[in-house]
């Protein structure tokens, strides 16, 4: 599987470290228990398009969100987490 | 009579001779042999013992669909089983022996299990061992019996001498296989310009077609090879791999390749991960065996086999030959041993076929039998006759031969495309697979694609070569795909009725017709259970020959279309592949990366043992003379509360944390406060996961308004590092904060006892010691020769102690000037085992206390967490499991008995209940010579509030001892800090 990172290019996923489900909108550290068990415990665990969280922990340590289709290990999407980088990264560069 | 070399002909060097040894025995082969074909032309018919009947097997096949002939290669450490002959190339010298036989091939004592043939048959395991009834402990005791009496070859027990290498390329196109199909497509991609591999599994390209005849393209099949090959070898754009088998295809185009290097080349093998953009599968079919009584005789072949040792290798199977075929791809084979000299009848199943082919039968001189089938071979060692008839059993005789071929239809090899998810197509009019769509850029050509003509096959590998050229933005000419199939007469498939004898399906795992339609009767029709009720399909062939046929025995019972049936998913490799190959060079201290602390040198220069930590070399302790480890850990913990110890502690994590925010970010990731810690103070922290579970533990001192020094455990460093990095990018954006990893950047010493101050006084400028400068848990900037050093007053050891950093190239002249310091004050260094002494001394947890289950109520911190400011883990960690009584938390033990001992991993019980998982367990123990007995460290259920002054034992099953321990506080030492604070 290859994951094109938006800053170091395409690389192969052994460059990667899997953080999680990126869909998951952590709650406030006050929240309830509720919301924590909800955001820590259930997943959605879908067949097909899937938001995820990686970090390009041996390259740029970028972390970023990568949409991989969990079925054909397909990538349509990868962007960083952080709007500001990615935004940083879209400006032509000078 | 037996196999013989031909007097002409054959890809075989007749002035070069090799010599070898099949069970001791000296032969002789020629350069350009396989071990299968230089036995064959030794006259050596049998060469193996079946898998569970241990019945005489020969050679069956020329290539990776042998079922049969597995031997050892090598003897000693290089001794490598289940090798298939029909794949080994001769070298000189080399060495084969046949396998699972006692005493010898000829005579062998296993082959009384066929007497019990009908004890052994489908699911026999299952049935005898397992289930309801049955002892659990049955399978258990007769597993050891069973697996030495069925069985393959065995595996030498020394380490491998070999090297292996690994390899990562990157392509275009990836060609599997040189045939016809494999070369066109090669040409025709390299002629566009692309970047080729061609993977072919043998030594010599050409697919099956050196095994041909006939004209291809209007050139003899050698020179249309050779031609090709000159070309493709000629070109700067193309690799061609030779002895390489593509083993496995995975995600995004990636392959693996399996590289066999030449003998001599250094290395035995060498792993290929290559990624390509286009993939075309040109890997042939394999031909199906016939089903019939006794199909798996030595002599027994498969037809196309037999004609691949007539015309590849000059060798004659034998001298008298019956071929039984269903297709017309047998008619070229009984032609060419027949114009080969051997005497041939040709049994086709078929009642008429073109008179083309019956013309070629009649020129060639085969005698053509059609509505014949073979029923029943004879010959324990070797056939001596068959018994043939038709498919409704009439019309029986018995037809004296040395040697049968059998072609029982085509097997298009899609096990790559099988290994994507890719389902194949069953074709009823060609009785094959034919590939289904796949959805990445794979394409299959030739034979692979159910393609029968080699001309037709070129074309489809010059189309998937267009194809790919274009795909990627080259031109290249049009070229048609040409439909599959190829044969004039319809084959006729499979037909039961009248079949007499043990007649085999999967020859490699001995699995019989009988026992396959036993077990559709007992309800595992369905292809997965059947392969994994009858072992069909297993082993190193992977069902190669045997899964198609054993289909049709499912079909054919169920009264169903064979394709409607269903398949099992062919896995990753398609090939055996050699542990070595896949560890390449990533082995022994090459698995991992060593880490070494700056002060590495002057450590092992000063007599240091290491121990492997993780990746990390670390000191274990420091002998003086002969002492054993117990000896000098002693020694060193009373250095250190006697006078002063000094220990290497760069290990540990350490992370730069900067910024408006660093203290807010503290605030957020551990369970106490940090924002509030004053400049020029330390904290001991601990952090917890999301689910309010314990993850570390450490110092973090505040260097400034803006910054902070945190320093986590030498095992969760990395862990830590990825985790903040996750927090700041992913749930907390606006925190204006950069964390930087500065554990390489910084070597550091804990200095701890009486007399640390005055060692440390002695060697630093810059920065005053005493105890209203810098008390317990301050932290201060200093020179060490010049070099800013950060010092901070902290203690794991419960002695006046401090940890002093300086720039890891410093990090050895602080080590040495440190050592000569101490020794100079009555002190010393310590090592990692009096480290984990001491602090379990002063009842400080480590890692055996942070199992990733503990608490902070567990580890007795539950006081730390602060209720003022929510943290990670806060909302979790309020759970009414993970807050209830009962739960095991942190105890001190000491012997009940002074002088005895007791082991790290004891589980803790009440006298007489000394079962099951007791109430607890025994985490770190310690001998403590500054209180003269034994103190350890427990998880104990309930804890100090249940136990506290009672007795339990420690029980040890697996070292068979139990020692009674009193349960006490878990601060053995200086309960009161007094000696941290002096």
């Amino acid at each position: 599987m290859h994951i094109t990172c938006p800053f170091c290019g395409e690389r192969d996923h052994s460059e990667f470290t899997y953080g999680g489900d990126a869909s998951i909108a952590y709650p406030a550290l006050d929240a309830p228990v509720d919301a924590w068990i909800d955001a820590v415990y259930v997943r959605a665990n879908p067949k097909g398009p899937h938001r995820e969280r990686w970090q390009h922990s041996d390259g740029c340590r970028l972390w970023l969100i990568v949409e991989r289709d969990t079925l054909t290990h397909e990538i349509t999407r990868v962007e960083p987490a952080r709007a500001a980088i990615a935004a940083l990264l879209a400006e032509p560069s000078r | 009579m037996s196999g013989f070399r031909l007097k002409a002909g054959g890809l075989v060097d007749r002035g070069k001779a090799l010599r070898f040894s099949f069970d001791g025995k000296s032969l002789q082969g020629l350069a350009g042999d396989t071990l299968a074909s230089a036995l064959l032309a030794s006259g050596e018919r049998l060469v193996a013992r079946s898998f569970k009947y241990h019945r005489p097997r020969g050679v069956m096949s020329a290539g990776l669909e042998e079922a049969s002939a597995l031997v050892t290669i090598g003897s000693g450490a290089r001794a490598t089983p289940n090798t298939l002959a029909t794949t080994e190339e001769l070298v000189d010298g080399l060495e084969a022996h046949s396998q699972h036989r006692w005493p010898s091939l000829q005579f062998d004592l296993g082959a009384v299990n066929q007497l019990f043939a009908r004890l052994f048959s489908a699911g026999f395991y299952y049935k005898t061992f397992m289930g309801p009834g049955k002892s659990p402990r049955s399978w258990l005791f007769y597993e050891h019996f069973i697996r030495r009496a069925a069985g393959l070859g065995t595996a030498s027990r020394a380490p491998d001498p070999d090297h292996y290498e690994s390899c990562e390329a990157f392509c275009d196109v990836l060609i599997v296989g040189s045939g016809p199909a494999g070369l066109e497509a090669a040409r025709v991609a390299a002629d566009a310009g692309l970047d080729v591999i061609l993977a072919e599994r043998d030594f010599r390209l050409g697919g099956a077609l050196p095994h041909e005849t006939h004209p291809i393209e209007g050139e003899p099949p050698r020179a249309w090879i050779e031609q090709r090959e000159k070309l493709l070898s000629a070109a700067p754009n193309v690799r061609v791999l030779r002895r390489t088998s593509a083993v496995g295809l995975y995600d995004h185009g990636v392959a693996g390749l399996a590289e066999r290097l030449a003998p001599h080349a250094g290395a035995r093998e060498r792993f290929w991960i290559v990624r390509a953009k286009r993939i075309v599968i040109a890997a042939g079919a394999m031909e199906r065996p016939l089903i019939f009584g006794g199909n798996d005789r030595p002599g027994v072949m498969l037809a196309g086999a037999m004609r691949a040792y007539a015309n590849r290798w000059a060798v004659a199977a034998g001298s008298s030959v019956v071929i039984a075929t269903n297709n017309d791809s047998a008619y070229v084979a009984a032609c060419d041993l027949a114009g080969a000299g051997v005497s041939t009848m040709l049994l086709d199943c078929r009642d008429e076929v073109s008179g083309e082919l019956a013309n070629d039968c009649k020129t060639a001189g085969v005698e053509l039998r059609l509505s014949r089938m073979p029923l029943h071979a004879f010959g324990r060692f070797g056939v001596r006759a068959v018994e043939i008839g038709t498919a409704d059993g009439g019309g029986i005789e018995t037809i004296r031969c040395d040697t049968l071929g059998m072609s029982g239809g085509w097997s298009p090899t899609q096990h790559l495309l099988s290994q994507r998810g890719v389902k194949p197509v069953w074709n009823d009019t060609l009785a094959a697979f034919l590939p289904g769509e796949a959805r990445e850029p794979i394409r299959c050509a030739g034979a692979a694609a159910g393609i029968w003509r080699a001309e037709d096959c070129a074309r489809s590998g010059r189309a998937a070569g267009a194809e790919a050229a274009r795909a990627l933005g080259s031109s290249a000419p049009a070229e048609e795909f040409p439909a599959p199939g190829g044969w004039e007469t319809p084959i006729r498939a499979w037909s039961f009725g009248a079949i007499k004898g043990k007649a085999f399906i999967d020859l490699q795992n001995d699995v019989t017709l009988s026992d396959v339609r036993q077990a559709c009767t007992e309800g595992y029709d369905a292809p997965e259970l059947l392969k994994r009720y009858t072992t069909l399909g297993m082993a190193t062939d992977q069902g190669r020959t045997a899964a198609v046929n054993a289909l049709a025995v499912i079909a054919d019972g169920r009264g169903k279309p064979l394709g409607e049936i269903g398949t099992t998913t062919f896995r990753p490799p398609f090939a055996p592949v050699s542990i070595g190959a896949l560890a390449g060079v990533e082995r022994d201290h090459h698995l991992l990366p060593t880490r070494r602390s700056p002060m590495h040198d002057a450590l092992v220069g000063q007599g240091a043992r290491m121990l492997e930590t993780g990746l990390w070399l670390r000191p274990w302790f420091y002998p003086l003379g002969s002492e054993t480890v117990d000896d000098a850990y002693l020694r060193e913990m009373r250095l250190v509360r006697e006078a002063v110890g000094i220990c290497d502690v760069s290990t540990l994590g350490k992370i730069a944390v900067q910024g408006p925010d660093a203290g807010e970010l503290l605030d957020r990731v551990y369970v106490n406060a940090f924002k509030s810690l004053g400049v020029g103070k330390a904290r001991y922290g601990v952090m917890l996961r999301d689910d309010g579970i314990v993850m570390d533990d450490g110092t973090s001192w505040r260097i400034g308004e803006h910054e902070y020094f945190m320093t986590t455990t030498t095992a969760n460093a990395g862990k830590v590092m990825a985790w903040l990095e996750d927090l700041l990018e992913t749930r907390w954006p606006e925190l204006r904060v950069a964390v930087t990893s500065v554990t390489d950047q910084w070597a550091g010493a804990s200095v701890a006892g009486l007399q640390a101050r005055a060692l440390l006084q002695s060697l630093l400028t810059g920065v005053d010691l005493t105890n209203e400068a810098l008390p317990f848990m301050g932290v201060r900037e200093g020179r060490f020769e010049d070099v800013p050093c950060r010092i901070a007053r902290i203690s794991f050891s419960g002695e006046l102690a401090y940890e002093v950093y300086v720039p890891a190239d410093q990090g050895a002249a602080l080590w040495r000037a440190l050592l000569d310091g101490a020794t100079a004050r009555g002190g010393g260094s310590y090592g990692l085992e009096a480290l984990g002494a001491l602090r379990v001394e002063k009842g400080h947890v480590g890692g055996p206390e942070l199992d990733g289950r503990a608490t902070l109520e567990d580890l007795g911190l539950g006081r730390m967490a602060s209720t003022r400011k929510p943290f990670i883990g806060s909302a979790l960690r309020m759970r009414p499991d993970l807050q209830r009584k009962d739960r095991p938390q942190i105890v001190g033990l000491v012997p009940a008995m002074r002088g005895e001992t007791f082991k790290g991993g004891s589980i803790l019980c009440e006298a007489g209940e000394e079962s099951g998982h007791g109430l607890g367990w025994v985490t770190s123990v310690t001998e403590s010579p500054s209180l003269g007995h034994w103190v350890g460290l427990g998880l104990l259920r309930g804890g100090l509030q249940a136990w506290e002054g009672r007795e339990l034992i420690a029980s040890d099953p697996i070292r068979g001892r139990s020692t009674r321990v009193r349960i006490v506080a878990p601060h053995f030492l200086d309960p009161e800090g007094a000696r941290l604070h002096a």
